[in-house]
């Protein structure tokens, strides 16, 4: 088969000086899947978006079947042919779903988008591809597998032949996986190229033809799927920083910390969000929140906090019930809380890392000196807990947005660590971030787990949970639909179950994790 | 020095250069006498100590609304009530000094002082329509210029007005109330020295005080703040309150510096000038003096180009369109920007 598209000597620095892509090569043949594997934050996406023409490289060459081009906008790139999938999908939520197949390039009737033949082209293409969806369905009100679908027919409905998929699975359940696995094939069958970034090995042995992989912004070595073993790819993708197996002794639960009394929750728009969820996280342990994306995880977290107001249940930490408390009143408790939008409400990133960290203290009587605030004790301590968090930035003054994605979280965690919380709320600990910053954030919850905290995590990543929880519970459409009180017995397959509410443990069963 | 400041500041001074160098442009066309014009503008605010005097007193009021708008743009609050804040406080300094007996530094004192706390409440009603109604501050700030306007001049008409004056002025100020001149022959007053007081004060409140601490973050990022425990609230309504205070020493100070009766017939504008003189200072008040007097500089120059030559002084409003645009345009040297930090990285050895 034919070279479709080669890149040579790619560069790219971001504004902030992160150098993601360092004189990059990568090839593709037509017709193949190829896997571009590599840690968070090797590199992977970015090259990506400089092959979608969405990010200009400072350097390097893009050919497409053996031609120079110049990809200066994705509409640049998909007029090559070339379609991209997100890992944040870019749909809109309030329409349907053939409106956001057709989104600019409407068929038009008078002037007006023609919905009944909007709704034809996506009946015609969804057929024609396998990839069923509904297309008077709205997009907010359709799982997460199947904006994934209507995200790769967009693609193909503008043309796409190669189609770049960026952690497809990261968002879906195994047996949704599975199922994508399947049209990918077909997909391929018919004569598509498919470029499929994962960090799950196994899934790259299973559907995958040539592997490319990468490590800290550099191409390290590219290998037909039979000629090289898991292992192999595996050291690679990580060299020195090999990841190591969290090692942690068994919990020793004590008295409960926070403690959920039959939540409720409607959004804006009138919606059940939450429904009747109760629980309890004691102190000594881990317990870990799984479930996809948006069936309440995030709500409950800004209840918990103090973002979010007017629910309906009792709360109480450290036995005070927190409904009349403000933000600062529920912090005052001994709360932590990393956010999981760490660029929203996680960090000021055009302040310093300074300012960052000392957010929540700043007001601190040791930090005063009558009036004025004491530079002196404040940088003695800024540069202590930088020392101590390993964030990498030449100096305290530094802007955050200056830092990389890792050390960015390193901030945050830094800050909702260093009060010595009794509760913290870890929500997507480590998304997005490089493997060493990953590693060492695990490490520092379960240390904090052994002196004694109450940490409860939410988290889409399954590895993360099955690793870190010591029990758990599963949400699924606002509610508590399984409790394991023992990690040991639950594998990733039955969890998928639950997560895709296919499964439901009895009432009985899910009252357990209400200690109280 | 950090990179991203210098930057900065190298930014703001192209963005002058060109400004500069666009109205020359401009001149060249339109006068019969370019190169005098522009050595008009140029070096005349330097040609005698009376000129150089015009200077300082412009600079003046620029820094007191300069650092109005800038405490309160810092907290991310559009309030530019600033200009209706320093016209009152104006008012009030003269019903002060007309209805006062004090002795001499208390009376102008006392006489700011309530200028001030009138000032503080004309930007605090913007503050608080936001945050019981969620009214956006920069509509209600415009609506209220016009409101203390007409307030202002209702209350000099009927209770103030010099019956005995030719114009429409108040009566004359008691002489205890007025601030001193500081050098002869300019009109350069001891109000420089408040002003000076008020810049160290503003810049150790923003930067050195747990209050300007939250007052910026809330500013910077305000999901950030909240989540943090921060009072945001509380941010929105000091930071307007703080705006309006010192938009109200400023109008007082220039109404007891400068004049001797109250004789404003319409808005000064020192208020909307305020906001360019915190644009070029980037809402830093260590910079605000530089800007106030480059602003200053800029008037006075074309002021004097226009009386010696046949360009008129509507220039500068040239000069400062095109500045504030560049100046605010973000992608403005971002391609520089950007090669520098490709170059950073080589040196640090991130890039083989
Ligand atoms: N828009 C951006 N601005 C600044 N830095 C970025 C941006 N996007 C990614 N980075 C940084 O570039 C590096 C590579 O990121 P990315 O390409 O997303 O890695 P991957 O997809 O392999 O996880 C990371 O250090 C990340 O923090
Ligand atoms: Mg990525």
């Amino acid at each position: 088969m034919e070279e479709i598209i080669r890149m040579e000597g790619i560069t790219k620095v971001y504004p902030n000086g992160v150098v993601a892509n360092n004189q990059v090569d990568f090839s593709i043949t037509e017709g193949e899947i190829h896997a571009l594997v590599g840690e968070n934050g090797a590199g992977k996406s970015t090259l990506m978006k400089v092959l979608f023409g969405q990010e200009q490289s400072e350097e390097g060459k893009i050919f497409i079947r053996g031609r120079e081009v110049k990809l200066t906008s994705s509409q640049n790139a998909i007029e090559h042919g070339i379609g991209m999938v997100h890992q944040h999908f870019m749909l809109v939520p309030s329409l349907t779903v053939a409106e956001n197949l057709v989104l600019g390039k409407e068929p038009t009737k008078g002037g007006f988008l023609d919905f009944d033949k909007a709704v034809e082209i996506t009946k015609e293409l969804s057929e024609q591809y396998n990839l069923i969806v509904e297309p008077e369905a709205k997009v907010e009100d359709i799982p997460v597998g199947k904006k994934q679908k209507v995200e790769i027919l967009k693609a193909l409905c503008r043309g796409a032949k190669i189609l770049i998929l960026d952690e497809p699975t990261a968002v879906l359940t195994p047996q949704e996986t599975s199922e994508l696995f399947r049209e990918l094939i077909e997909l391929k069958n018919k004569g598509h190229t498919i470029i499929f970034i994962s960090h799950k090995l196994n899934e790259v042995k299973e559907i995958c033809d040539r592997v490319t992989i990468m490590r800290r912004g550099k191409n390290v070595g590219v290998f037909h799927i039979d000629e090289i073993s898991t292992e192999e790819i595996s050291n690679l993708m990580m060299g020195k920083e090999m990841s190591l197996d969290i090692q942690k002794k068994k919990a020793e639960p004590k008295e409960p910390v926070l403690s959920v009394d039959g939540l409720s929750y409607f959004n804006v728009v009138g919606r059940q969000v939450l429904k009747d969820v109760s629980f309890c996280v004691r102190a000594g342990e881990i317990l870990g929140v799984a479930g996809v994306e948006g069936n309440g995880q995030k709500e409950l977290v800004e209840i918990i906090t103090g973002l979010q107001v007017d629910y309906r249940g009792t709360i109480n930490i450290l036995d005070r019930n927190i409904d009349k408390l403000s933000i600062k009143g529920i912090r005052g408790l001994g709360v932590g809380h990393i956010p999981e939008d760490r660029m929203t409400y996680g960090v000021a990133e055009l302040a310093s890392v300074e300012e960052n960290l000392i957010s929540n203290r700043y007001d601190d009587s040791n930090f005063q000196n009558k009036l004025l605030m004491d530079t002196d004790t404040i940088d003695s301590w800024t540069a202590k807990t930088i020392d101590e968090y390993i964030i990498k930035t030449d100096s305290s003054k530094r802007l955050v947005k200056m830092l990389s994605g890792g050390n960015i979280q390193k901030v945050v965690v830094a800050r909702e660590l260093s009060t010595d919380p009794k509760l913290l709320i870890a929500h997507q600990p480590t998304r997005g971030i490089d493997v060493g910053a990953a590693n060492f954030i695990h490490r520092k919850l379960v240390d904090m787990r052994d002196t004694g905290a109450a940490i409860l995590l939410v988290s889409a990543d399954l590895n993360e949970i099955m690793d870190l929880s010591d029990s758990l519970i599963v949400m699924y459409e606002g509610e508590i639909v399984a409790y394991f009180e023992d990690m040991s017995k639950v594998t990733e397959e039955e969890l998928g179950l639950y997560m895709l509410g296919l499964k439901r443990q009895s009432e009985d069963e899910i009252g357990r994790c209400f200690h109280a | 020095m950090h990179s991203e400041s210098k930057f900065e500041v190298i930014r703001t001074l192209v963005a002058i250069l060109i400004a500069l160098l666009l109205a020359f442009i401009i001149i060249l066309f339109v006068s019969q006498e370019p190169i005098t014009a522009f050595l008009k503008l140029i070096t005349g605010p330097f040609s005698s100590l009376r000129h150089f005097g015009n200077i300082i007193e412009t600079a003046i009021p620029l820094i007191f609304t300069g650092l109005s708008i800038s405490v309160m743009f810092q907290a991310n609050q559009f309030n530019l009530a600033a200009e209706g804040a320093f016209f009152i406080g104006g008012v009030v300094a003269t019903i002060a000094a007309i209805h006062f007996n004090l002795p001499p530094v208390i009376h102008p004192l006392v006489a700011i002082v309530l200028g001030a706390v009138a000032g503080g409440i004309v930007c605090l009603i913007s503050a608080l329509l936001k945050v019981k109604w969620n009214a956006s501050e920069l509509v209600s700030s415009l609506m209220l210029n016009y409101i203390f306007f007409l307030l202002g001049i209702y209350i000099i008409n009927y209770f103030l007005r010099d019956p005995n004056a030719g114009a429409m002025v108040s009566y004359q100020f008691k002489d205890n109330a007025m601030l001193s001149r500081l050098i002869p022959r300019t009109r350069i007053h001891t109000g420089l020295f408040i002003a000076a007081l008020c810049i160290v004060l503003m810049y150790l409140f923003l930067y050195r005080t747990k209050w300007g601490y939250a007052l910026r973050m809330t500013g910077l990022n305000q999901s950030f703040a909240e989540y943090s425990g921060i009072n945001t609230v509380k941010v929105i309504i000091y930071s307007q309150l703080l705006g309006g205070i010192t938009a109200g020493i400023g109008g007082a100070t220039e109404i007891l510096g400068m004049y001797n009766r109250f004789q404003w017939q319409a808005l000064p504008q020192y208020g909307f000038d305020g906001v360019i003189v915190a644009i070029i200072a980037r809402n830093n008040p260590v910079f605000i003096p530089i800007a106030a007097f480059f602003l200053a500089y800029l008037r006075i120059g074309a002021d004097i180009m226009s009386r010696y030559t046949d360009v008129q002084n509507e220039m500068v409003a040239v000069i400062q369109a095109v500045m504030i645009m560049l100046i605010a345009a973000q992608g403005f040297l971002a391609k520089y920007r950007h090669k520098m930090i490709v170059k950073g990285a080589k040196q640090h050895g991130k890039l083989s």
